[in-house]
């Protein structure tokens, strides 16, 4: 079956971080609070569908598409 | 300590943490904008009396989530941090933290930590946790942690006094337990590094390691030995970076455990996702932005007007006044024609731009300038520009000395110099009247469409030339630079907060201070250069003036105004700006100029406004005010060579070419120079600009004759 990532998630759904598909940006987003574990959601989309804006770890974070697809999601 | 040192004291935190507010509450108005040594972060330090005795030099280190660096900026914390013999090496830290989102603001206060200086927490916006019905024990905190914690809230002041209090009596720190034990990880490594260069700290040593390859103030030799260190213990850097962070976060949870209490059935954050709702929205979000430019356009045009024109008599009377005061002769020619213009023109400027960095302060300081960043990303990364570099090109129509200092926001550098090399392109509020005047000349003034004139629609064509011409040199500069930096937008949309007045204040203060002293220095040399140059010439043709013109001319049939015209036209024709201007000529030719036009564009290399005065006096017209006399004048200017007239449609519109897209601003070089650290950028930037300029006056010309 195919990896989920942040980007399948629906606008308003969650899923719970699982792990990581880049080295170098999985790095800083651990930093930020994106930690295997934790629930993220994705709250909506920019007007153009690039970048989203999801809510991890108690605040929101804007993220661009081949940003958000490196996370995967349980 | 001791009375009578001065402590150091490094302010730390993560973006919208409240810094800039307890900086401001520190230091007051007496604070001092340098630069860290070699590098293009700014430095703001200011002193702050902690107790009668006790006084304190503060540091604003910048913004950062992590130790670890991911722009130029962020960097110089380890720099100083990490490094005993740094001269900006702290004696203690602020480490401010925000209390409403506690967990990822702990990071970085706990690798702060294990660096081992004496740290003291700011529990920031305390306010804003117990409105969510949350509660943080600060007393279980500081065992757990254990450091001084001072609960506040920087925005109105409050725990300021404690702080201070807390600092003046700090000690150093025993040897503490660390939170993340990198010995476990990498001992070898670490006793390898620490003998090597005499550290006793596990965590300096570890980010040593960690940091050589990226850091610019360790030295190349010390490069490589660390490097070989790494190699011979086999430091997996990425890999026991990871570790940390993790291990770090379950230490922070388990801190949270016990010190903060949850209420679960409050929601959280319930405005700002109203608001995001309609800023973010398909049609409202640019809407609303649409009518925030339009807002921020029409008070740089129209409020600004109001105090630049009572600078711009100011000086003139000043420079009036003073040559009736003083002795006649050449000083008091170069300060009432020279310097007191100079300053006036540096001085002009400070209106537009008070009032657009109070804009930008006002939009950065509710969060609702990270909306546009996220609203315009993906447009501007198609041109090689980031969604912040939206900002500094906006700007740009009015100015750009602002707009290209407003680029810091930019982490990436490869993106923010891309935005200050095409941000002059925008057509700013200089070129306005050369425009206006050209058109006048070479467009009719016609109705078109019943509503839209001719005119109007041409001006509006030379702004869009002007911005179709950053976004295309734009994505030239994509395809050219590499980096090896890479492009991020892991933004944090912090939440919609009211403005803190005092911080826009502030910055309105600084960025026009700041300024006044950088790009002014430069403005006003270039200034007395000029008028040098248009003062003076070889020989005595410029003393002879007078009696060429009474040679010349019948005296009976010219006016007092009109021979002090041709005067003034004949000196200007034989002083050295005359003749560089007939030495260019063979080269402007084929552009449809003549000497002339010329020594209005070697001026105009110092401010493009410089043109239309400068037509005046070589047109021998007296004051600028009446810009349709030197319309005529212009108009029935001939060609000797062809007999018709010099300002032909082909002419005119190679001279608006050329000015919608040539360099013509000391200014905005000396800002290029200031922020890019160097001269390479603005010669670049100068050369490409005026090439684009000289070519596209050419084919435009050589097009339309």
């Amino acid at each position: 079956m195919k990896i989920r990532s942040v980007v399948d998630l629906n606008p308003g759904e969650s899923g719970v971080i699982n792990g990581f598909m880049d080295e170098a940006l999985s790095l800083k987003l651990l930093e930020m609070g994106c930690l295997p574990g934790t629930e993220i959601k994705y709250n909506f989309a920019a007007p153009l569908g690039d970048p989203i804006c999801v809510s991890v770890a108690g605040y929101n974070l804007s993220l661009r598409l081949d940003e958000a697809i490196t996370i995967s999601i349980q | 300590m001791a009375s009578g040192k001065i402590q150091k004291i490094a302010l730390v935190g993560n973006p919208n943490s409240g810094k800039s507010s307890l900086f401001n509450h520190l230091t007051g108005l007496n604070q001092k904008i340098g630069n860290f040594p070699g590098v293009t972060v700014d430095k703001k330090t200011g002193f702050c009396q902690l107790t009668k005795e006790v006084r304190a030099e503060i540091i604003d280190l910048p913004g950062t989530y992590s130790i670890y660096p991911n722009s130029t900026d962020e960097k110089i914390v380890f720099d100083i941090l990490g490094n005993r013999s740094n001269p900006l090496h702290p004696d203690a830290v602020v480490v401010i933290v925000d209390a409403s989102n506690f967990k990822r603001n702990l990071l970085l206060f706990t690798q702060i930590r294990d660096l081992n200086i004496p740290a003291v927490l700011a529990l920031n916006m305390m306010d804003i946790v117990e409105k969510t019905g949350h509660s943080i024990d600060a007393d279980v905190l500081a065992e757990r942690l254990q450091v001084p914690i001072v609960p506040m809230r920087a925005r109105r002041g409050i725990g300021v006094d404690k702080l201070k209090e807390v600092l003046a009596g700090i000690k150093p720190n025993g040897a503490v337990r660390p939170i993340f034990d990198a010995r476990l990880h990498c001992g070898a490594a670490i006793d390898d590094v620490k003998k090597n260069f005499q550290i006793e700290e596990d965590y300096v040593a570890y980010q040593m390691l960690q940091q050589y390859s990226i850091n610019d103030s360790i030295s190349d030799r010390d490069k490589l030995v660390l490097g070989e260190i790494a190699i011979k213990h086999d430091f997996k850097r990425d890999e026991v970076r990871r570790k940390e962070t993790l291990e770090r976060y379950a230490a922070i949870n388990h801190v949270i455990d016990s010190a903060v209490k949850e209420d679960a059935s409050y929601l959280p954050k319930e405005w700002t996702s109203k608001l995001d709702s309609i800023f973010t929205h398909k049609i409202w979000g640019y809407a609303i932005f649409l009518f925030i430019l339009f807002l921020i356009f029409q008070s740089i045009f129209a409020w600004a007007t109001v105090p630049m024109d009572f600078i711009d008599l100011t000086f003139s009377e000043l420079s009036v006044a003073l040559k009736d005061m003083l002795p006649a002769g050449a000083l008091t020619n170069l300060i009432t024609e020279g310097v007191i213009p100079g300053i006036g023109g540096i001085v002009i400027f400070i209106p537009q731009i008070a009032i657009l960095f109070a804009f930008i302060s006002v939009l950065e300081e509710t969060g609702y300038m990270s909306r546009v960043v996220f609203l315009m990303d993906k447009i501007m990364r198609k041109f090689g520009l980031n969604g912040k570099s939206v900002v500094p090109l906006i700007s740009g129509v009015a100015c750009a000395i602002p707009a290209i200092m407003a680029t810091r926001t930019i982490e990436n550098w490869k993106e923010r110099l891309i935005t200050i090399f095409v941000t002059p392109f925008m057509s700013c509020s200089a070129r306005l009247p050369v425009y206006t005047i050209l058109i006048a000349l070479i467009i009719p003034d016609e109705p078109v469409l019943g509503i839209l004139n001719l005119q109007g629609l041409a001006l509006m064509g030379m702004y869009l030339l002007g911005f179709l011409a950053a976004i295309l040199s734009a994505a030239l500069m994509k395809l050219i630079l590499k980096t090896k930096e890479r492009s991020f937008l892991v933004m944090e949309l912090p939440t919609y907060k009211v403005p803190r007045w005092k911080n826009v204040g502030m910055t309105m203060f600084e960025k026009s201070k700041t300024f006044v002293f950088e790009a002014g220095k430069v403005i006003l040399a270039i200034s007395i250069v000029l008028w040098v140059l248009a003062s003076y010439g070889p020989g005595d043709e410029i003393e002879m003036a007078e009696q060429r013109i009474t040679q010349q001319y019948d005296l009976s049939q010219l006016s007092d105004v009109e021979f002090e015209n041709k005067v003034n036209a004949y000196r200007l024709e034989h002083s050295y700006a005359g003749i560089f201007g007939k030495a260019i000529e063979p080269a402007i030719r084929p552009l449809g100029y003549d000497w002339k036009i010329g020594i209005a564009i070697i001026t105009s290399f110092a401010a493009r406004e410089v043109f239309v005065g400068t037509m005046a006096t070589i047109y021998s017209i007296g004051g600028v005010e009446d810009e349709s006399t030197i319309k005529s004048r212009m108009r029935n200017e001939i060609n000797p060579d062809t007999g018709g007239p010099r300002y032909t449609f082909a002419a005119g519109f190679s001279l608006l070419v050329f000015y919608a897209f040539a360099m013509q601003c000391m200014s905005t070089l000396a800002i290029v120079y200031r922020e890019t650290k160097g001269w390479k950028w603005p010669i670049l930037q100068f050369v490409y600009m005026t090439a684009v300029a000289y070519l596209s006056a050419l084919f435009v010309f050589q097009v339309f004759k």
